[in-house]
């Protein structure tokens, strides 16, 4: 599979991804190394790993990660209650200690977490390990060991080495900056709001049914509005919302009724700044713009 | 710009090439070992390597670990691959006379033979270890200025050790911040009883695993921004050695320096060698000693990396004396902006330990309303005593 193949695939299932990134993801795939995403909220970072999953035919497995994550959140956890359940129904029984402590510490007693499941797969599942810069500095550099040699040790089972290895997609939102060394073992790619073709093909490839015009000019409206100083700039997300949004009303021409156009706007500006910034007017004359 | 750098009949082959890239993005300041030239040669293999965009492709994604990075990329990339920089070069030195002119080679050639000089194959000028160094030699810029001034000039070694001891008391005053909440830890003073009552399940109900919790460290991060312009040049000696020393003792703080330009000095500056951290700075500090554009520059600070790097722990240390040339209210909006990220500001004006000074200047005016702390600072000394006042914030 090339990286031109790899991209139709990810068009196919609605995700346009740029050459650079598609090359990107291409190397991640076939060296095995874990691809770090940046960019700002909103540009699709965690989107590419559902539809790399999707063109791939494989699982997406998830690990959000928050502050205070932990090993047990993780990786794995013992099924404490169902252990309680087996001795005590062994003790009636009269079953032996040896036996019991073999079944109860066996991987049926075990809850997989994100990190022990993907790697316990049989088809390499895609490992969506979402915005890392929120978890604590220790756990970074833990997920650092498991990245590197893709094997989980239990003491009570032994080390679970990797039946495949996973493609492992990192995203980062850039809330603090990550340490050099898990730079370092990540490929890169910094994911920018998409410029107007790219965008354009991305409302088609997510809305089909809208028409051309109006695609060309909520496009144009977005892409203007970017250029505004706003506190949080729309992503494409919200592009597509707002595409469904105008859809949904039945508007053919961004610039037929300010009023509505203004209406709609709650799908495009996020705080309170950015729509006192953009007033009607603002407003219609950006549409004016980009019609 | 466009013609592919064609490279001597000698060349080893392109391993060699690709090893040669490596060095030069080396010597320009971005992190690569061994194991990155291993895996860009491997990862040229997987694609058509002969195609320049697909092996600029590749080579950013493995070459490059933030932003800052990816932009500086395309321009080594081409000036490597793309001819404007040579395999086999000739040191040419211009003015051989004076010590430190790789900084100034570069800028003052034009056209092809700018990019020349500096491969990392190339033996160095023999100028000393310091001096010597290719920092950005290869970077093509088109951009003039005659207000260039080398900061090695400005900032001695021994200011930089002293202003490293400033720095980290100053920084051991901020950092002092205990959290009220306790969270879960290894040692802590008080027992965590949900985590003891669920670490119990595995021993049926036994409490034997204690779980303890204690108040977290929240360090303030300190974020430092520094005026360059024309009016600061006599003070510009001991804030950028103090910049520096605040850097080697804190290494999560975070600097920028600013003219009419805002800049990102922080990796520069954690540069293990102390003169080639200030020379890597002063490469970016074009323009340093020109006008002032203070509102501005922390506008586009508020918009931009603030969004990034600074939050309700983290400390925004101004250094500048207010005399700005864009209109207050600009500067206004400027502060009430980073307000909004929950940070406290501390604005360090050297003018202020004058007597009989008054904050009229139109700017300063503006800003102060939203200052936690406004201070005197022209000495390091000054800088040193400030660890009381910033204490109590």
């Amino acid at each position: 599979m090339t990286w031109t193949d790899l991209q139709t695939a990810l068009a196919a299932g609605g995700y346009v991804a740029s050459d650079d990134l598609s090359v990107a993801i291409h190397l991640a795939v076939t060296l095995g190394r874990p691809l770090l995403l940046e960019g700002a909220a909103g540009v699709g970072k965690t989107q590419l790993a559902s539809s790399l999953a999707t063109a791939r035919d494989t699982k997406l497995i998830r690990l959000q990660c928050y502050e205070g994550l932990d090993a047990a959140q993780a990786i794995y956890e013992w099924n404490y209650q169902r252990q309680l359940l087996t001795i005590r129904a062994a003790a009636e029984d009269g079953e032996t200690g040896k036996a019991v402590e073999d079944r109860i510490f066996s991987r049926d007693f075990l809850l997989e977490r994100p990190l022990l499941a993907a790697i316990t797969q049989d088809v390499p599942p895609v490992l969506l390990i979402d915005e890392i810069d929120r978890a604590d500095e220790e756990f970074e550099a833990y997920l650092l060991e498991i990245l590197s040699e893709f094997q989980v040790t239990i003491p009570e089972l032994g080390t679970v080495t990797a039946v495949t290895r996973p493609i492992v997609i990192l995203t980062s939102n850039g809330t603090r900056d990550l340490s050099d060394a898990l730079r370092r073992r990540c490929l890169y790619y910094y994911v920018e709001y998409p410029d107007r073709q790219t965008e354009l093909a991305i409302l088609n490839a997510r809305c089909p049914e809208i028409e051309a015009r109006l695609g060309a000019q909520i496009v144009g409206f977005v892409q203007k509005l970017r250029e505004e100083e706003l506190e949080k700039v729309p992503g494409i997300a919200e592009t597509l919302d707002f595409a469904a949004a105008l859809m949904g009303l039945g508007i053919a021409d961004l610039t037929d009724d300010p009023g509505v156009l203004q209406h709609t706007l709650s799908t495009l500006l996020k705080t309170q700044s950015d729509r006192a910034h953009i007033t009607p007017e603002v407003a219609s004359r950006i549409a004016g713009k980009a019609a | 710009m466009s013609r592919v750098t064609k490279f001597a009949a000698r060349d080893p082959g392109p391993a060699a090439r690709v090893t040669g890239f490596m060095a030069h993005l080396r010597e320009n300041g971005l992190r690569l070992g061994v194991a990155e030239t291993q895996l860009a040669l491997t990862a040229l293999c997987e694609v058509d390597a002969s195609q320049p965009d697909q092996a600029r492709q590749v080579l950013k994604a493995i070459c490059t670990g933030c932003k800052e990075e990816v932009d500086q990329f395309d321009p080594l990339f081409d000036s490597f691959w793309m001819d404007m920089g040579r395999v086999k070069q000739k040191v040419v030195s211009t003015t051989p006379s004076k010590s430190d002119d790789n900084m100034h080679s570069s800028r003052e050639a034009q056209g092809e033979d700018a990019g020349g000089a500096g491969s990392a194959n190339a033996p160095d000028g023999g100028d000393g270890p310091a001096e010597s160094d290719g920092e950005g030699r290869l970077i093509a810029t088109e951009v003039r200025n005659l207000m260039r001034k080398d900061l090695r000039d400005l900032v001695r070694p021994e200011d930089i050790t002293e202003a490293e001891a400033v720095a980290r008391k100053l920084g051991a005053a901020l950092r002092d911040r205990r959290s009220r909440r306790r969270i879960a830890a290894r040692k802590g003073d008080r027992l965590h009883f949900r985590k003891t009552i669920r670490a119990s399940l595995a021993t049926g109900g036994e409490p034997i695993r204690l779980m303890r919790k204690n108040r977290p460290d929240r360090p303030q991060k300190i974020v430092a921004l520094c005026d360059v312009s024309g009016s600061m040049t006599v003070y510009a000696r001991i804030f950028l050695a103090f910049l520096a020393g605040l850097m080697r003792s804190d290494p999560t703080a975070d600097a920028y320096l600013f003219h009419t330009r805002l800049v990102r000095i922080t990796e520069a500056l954690r540069d293990k060698d102390t003169m080639r951290a200030i020379g890597r700075m002063s490469l970016m500090a074009d323009g340093f000693g020109g006008g002032s554009e203070i509102g501005p520059s922390l506008g586009r600070f508020a918009r931009t990396y603030a969004k990034r790097f600074v939050d309700g722990r983290s400390v925004v240390l101004i250094l500048s004396d207010g005399y700005d040339t864009a209109p207050p209210a600009v500067m206004d909006a400027a502060l009430a902006d980073l307000r909004k990220r929950g940070c406290k500001i501390i604005w360090l004006n050297p003018l202020k330990g004058w007597r009989d000074y008054a904050p009229v200047a139109d700017g300063m005016a503006a800003a102060l309303p939203h200052l936690d702390l406004f201070c005197a600072a022209n000495t390091l000394a000054d800088l040193a005593a400030l660890d009381r006042e910033v204490m109590t914030l």
